[in-house]
């Protein structure tokens, strides 16, 4: 496998402009002789897929919800990065730049994460042209909030609902084109397989949930915004139908998938309840800026948490982390609320959950000002745990939120199969081994935007263009593998529906590859797994036909690309022995329990690669140059 | 405790549907779609399809969730969607009756499933203001009173669930309509093209919503809570545009 980032070198501030002016274009009156896919309508999908239509691309946009506006990305609430420097405290695209590499503790390329911040600020100008109504002060212009891992202010949001407001404005732009006939929506079709025809991506095989027909679609070039794999835990605050099948079965057709265990584990989440818990809730972590996180300093405590003093309450990130306290990145976060729960500290019935304390801020700043800034997530937390914040301190526990690690893509946000793109989270790019908050709405919108657009056009420039060709051999090829996978699905006749196996996967890689990860565990994690993967396939119960609507039919299919994908995210926590970021090796760590990485053997990028089945994938590396940020040991103490 | 839910099962758009009972164990904590992925396992395990409905944020975001509960829309819920349910809003014994969204404009799929790409149709008709990429002036560039922008915000919070129509005795999209139209209008961004209300309030006829007779049925079940002013505005959008066309910045 080759891995040619295709990064410009020379001085990082001009290197995106410079690529841009060496890259192929499309000339405009021959842009309509090209058809792209796009597969997911995200934050990602949907603006690359307005965009593209916009300069005069034919867009065939595929979703496997019945309407875009139901991806996702709508769920994120607290914010998106950018670098306005509107607060005047001192933010640039430099500081967030740093930000970003070093709260990815080193583990990203340099050149993507640059080009990130520099484009921050013209992703904040689209969406209020659109009409988000991000949140203003009294004088009229946008206001902003700090959030975790960041010393200045530039956090744009639109109440607790900034994913929400970001997808509307990407879906509108997108139902825009579809009004004027310049994308055509494909909803409630599941991509399925990607074509390829002479090594390039020319297609896709998708089903139709709707009827159950399989379905071939061609286009020059195709595009995944398909989303992060957090729900490989089973649990985790991703919506149920987010899924890895559209990257992992492009990653078995040769696309090299690049850190899979790179998982974030989000720190403000509500404590899961019982066996019967189908998904886990997030909290914004917003709501760190002006609340304090604590556990009681006694064990054995049996107070109301209101009634506990001061003094027998130990506000533990304060304690820690004096400079950034309750505003260090997540995975800081995260594993002190496990520690301090493994100490026996924790609260809650399960023992597993600390306190979110928002008293002060009341007392500061007054009810209806913490109203205005948290009042739909205090409503939301009231409403799951019939507790009200006002009164009482949010319980919160860490949960699998993001995944950083995804397709392998160069500079132009292609995978190693020419022609076939990924963008958003279903990509590696720009988190390195852990993201910061905020970010991954501006990454998402960045790469649909502002990045792809153009660069797409550099691939298309070496194809002839309007290919079509959906008789050829290999999309013929490659549907017959994707009829046979669902034909032995429905015909094992077992005893074990699809949910009892992802619940038994999942678990296993919570304990064993989840906040924290030690050699033992993951071996026998891994040892594990193929057992698992035997009885899927021999005791899996699917009722109902292929050829209609079977809702328990697509869950078999996204669960067992979930078991063969937790495979090779265990063997890359296995490998990669180091801790990094979100990835916490136990046998590595500083004295006082912080990631320590191994710059000397492990300052690259993990990229993993298909050799068949029941064969050991390949591990292939991408090593990493730090230019302009230092590589030091990452400290918010 | 131990619920019966009687659950609308139908294979498809033209077929009959009828309900169907299934006595099911809970515990309070549990969100009512839990309650529905344990009868479905149930189901599942015995060979038998399961209950389709749709789901997906289970936090009241996606908008992807709903049916009539007990002959309420999401619910008895105050401002929830039905993943917000829980069944400690449920007392052991209770006899539950779930059924699809009904309205012509929604059409049936099977089970709890619906159609409602009616409404993307709508916004796909002008619910969106015409900006190409990299086209915008700087975000600061035009001071929108805070006022303004925290009612375009509230306009802008529908999730598109569909209850409002599945509430509305007339199955009327006024609610969802005009919200969207609302937010845009009341933003000077939005300005430039404010004859949308035509257009959408055209689509939103043809593809057979029923018109609003102010009963205030959709605004009760939101889980949003979008209000009912919406409505009152939208219709003045659409006097002020047949009265005076494509007018927007003299209004």
């Amino acid at each position: 496998m080759i891995l040619d980032s295709q990064e410009p070198t020379g001085p990082i501030e001009t290197r995106w402009e410079r690529h841009r002016q060496s890259i192929r274009v499309v000339n405009p009156a021959n842009k309509r002789k090209y058809t792209v896919i796009v597969v997911g309508t995200g934050l990602a999908g949907a603006s690359a897929s307005a965009t593209f239509a916009q300069l005069g691309y034919n867009v065939k946009a595929f979703s496997f919800h019945d309407s875009p506006r139901r991806a996702h990305s709508i769920a994120a609430q607290g914010g998106i990065n950018a670098a306005k420097n509107y607060q005047n405290d001192g933010d640039s695209v430099w500081r967030l730049f740093y930000d970003t590499v070093k709260g990815g503790d080193y583990r990203a390329r340099e050149s993507n994460v640059y080009r990130l911040a520099q484009v921050s600020v013209d992703i904040i100008d689209q969406c209020v042209a659109q009409g988000v109504p991000f949140a203003r002060e009294y004088g009229g212009y946008l206001a902003n909030r700090s959030f975790g891992g960041a010393l200045v202010s530039r956090t744009f949001y639109a109440r607790g609902q900034t994913g929400q407001q970001l997808l509307l404005g990407a879906y509108q732009a997108l139902s825009e084109q579809i009004g004027k006939g310049k994308v055509t929506m494909y909803s409630r079709r599941e991509m399925l397989d990607v074509a390829l025809i002479d090594g390039h991506a020319k297609g896709i095989i998708v089903r139709n949930l709707l009827t159950g027909a399989i379905e071939r679609y061609a286009a020059d070039a195709v595009v995944l915004a398909t989303g992060g794999y957090g729900n490989v835990f089973y649990l985790s605050t991703n919506a149920k139908a987010s899924n890895v099948t559209a990257t992992y079965r492009a990653y078995r057709r040769g696309a090299g998938f690049a850190n899979p265990c790179f998982t974030q584990i989000h720190p403000t989440c509500i404590p899961v309840k019982g066996d019967y818990q189908s998904k886990l809730t997030l909290m914004s972590e917003s709501l760190r800026n002006d609340g304090r996180v604590w556990v009681p300093k006694n064990k054995d405590e049996t107070r109301d948490p209101s009634s506990i003093p001061e003094a027998d309450r130990d506000y533990y990130l304060e304690r820690i982390y004096p400079t950034f306290g309750n505003l260090v990145p997540r995975d800081v976060a995260s594993r002190a609320a496990k520690k301090m729960c493994d100490a026996g500290f924790g609260v809650g019935s399960s023992g597993y959950g600390v306190y979110l304390d928002f008293k002060d801020a009341i007392n500061r700043l007054g009810e209806k000002n913490i109203a205005d800034k948290y009042g739909n997530l205090f409503e939301m937390y009231e409403r799951i745990t019939g507790d009200s914040p006002y009164k009482k301190p949010m319980m919160i526990y860490p949960a699998s939120h993001y995944t950083m690690g995804g397709l392998w893509v160069d500079y132009n946000l292609m995978t190693t199969i020419p022609g076939l793109f990924a963008i958003g989270e279903a990509n590696f790019s720009d988190h390195g081994a852990n993201r910061l908050g905020a970010s991954a709405l501006m990454q998402g919108l960045a790469d649909g935007y502002f990045v792809i657009p153009y660069t797409i056009g550099h691939y298309l420039a070496s194809q002839t263009g309007g290919f079509s060709d959906t008789s050829h051999a290999s999309f013929g090829d490659t549907e017959a593998d994707v009829k046979a996978k669902i034909e032995k699905m429905l015909s094992i006749n077992g005893k074990r529906t699809a949910t009892s196996f992802h619940r038994e996967v999942g678990k296993i890689i919570w304990d064993k590859c989840g906040m924290a990860r030690d050699k033992a565990g993951l071996e026998e994690a891994l040892g594990r797994i193929p057992a698992i993967r035997e009885e899927f396939w021999s005791n899996l119960c699917v009722p109902g036909t292929g050829s209609s609507l079977n809702q328990e039919l697509e869950r078999a299919g996204r669960v067992s690309d979930f078991i063969d994908f937790s495979e090779m995210m265990v063997r890359d926590a296995l490998t990669r022995d180091e801790s990094c970021g979100a990835h916490f090796r136990e046998e590595h760590q500083t004295p006082d329990g912080e990631a320590r990485r191994d710059d000397e053997n492990y300052s690259h990028g993990a990229v993993w690669e298909f050799t068949g089945d029941g064969n050991a994938p390949k591990r292939n590396i991408e090593p990493l140059k730090f230019e302009y940020v230092p590589l030091t040991q990452r400290s918010y103490a | 405790m131990k619920v019966e839910m009687r659950v609308w099962r139908q294979d498809g758009p033209d077929a009959q549907g009828k309900f169907e009972s299934y006595p099911v164990e809970v515990v309070e904590a549990m969100s009512f779609l839990e309650a529905l992925d344990v009868i479905n396992e149930q189901l599942v395990e015995q060979g038998q399809e399961p209950i389709v409905f749709e789901h997906d944020c289970r936090e009241g975001i996606c908008g992807s969730c709903g049916a009539m509960v007990n002959g309420r829309a999401h619910g008895p819920g105050d401002r929830s969607t039905l993943c917000q349910v829980h069944m400690r809003q449920f007392k052991d014994g209770d006899v539950i009756y779930v059924e699809p969204w009904r309205a012509g404009a929604f059409p049936v799929l099977k089970d709890l499933m619906v159609d409602r790409s009616s409404f993307d149709r709508i916004i796909q008709a002008g619910g969106y203001i015409s900006v190409r990429t990299g086209s915008a002036p700087d975000g600061n560039a035009i001071p929108i009173g805070k006022a303004v922008s925290d009612e375009a915000m509230s306009a802008a919070e529908c999730i598109g669930c569909g209850a409002c129509v599945a509430a509305c005795p007339n199955a009327s999209a006024s609610l969802f309509t005009s919200a969207k139209i609302s937010h845009l209008s009341l933003l000077p961004q939005g300005d430039p093209e404010r004859s949308r209300v035509l257009e959408m309030v055209k689509v939103m006829d043809d593809e057979g919503f029923g018109s609003c007779t102010n009963h205030g049925e959709c605004s009760s079940v939101c889980p949003k809570g979008i209000d009912l002013r919406y409505i009152g505005r939208m219709n003045r959008e659409l006097l002020r545009q047949l009265v005076h066309p494509s007018k927007g910045q003299l209004a």
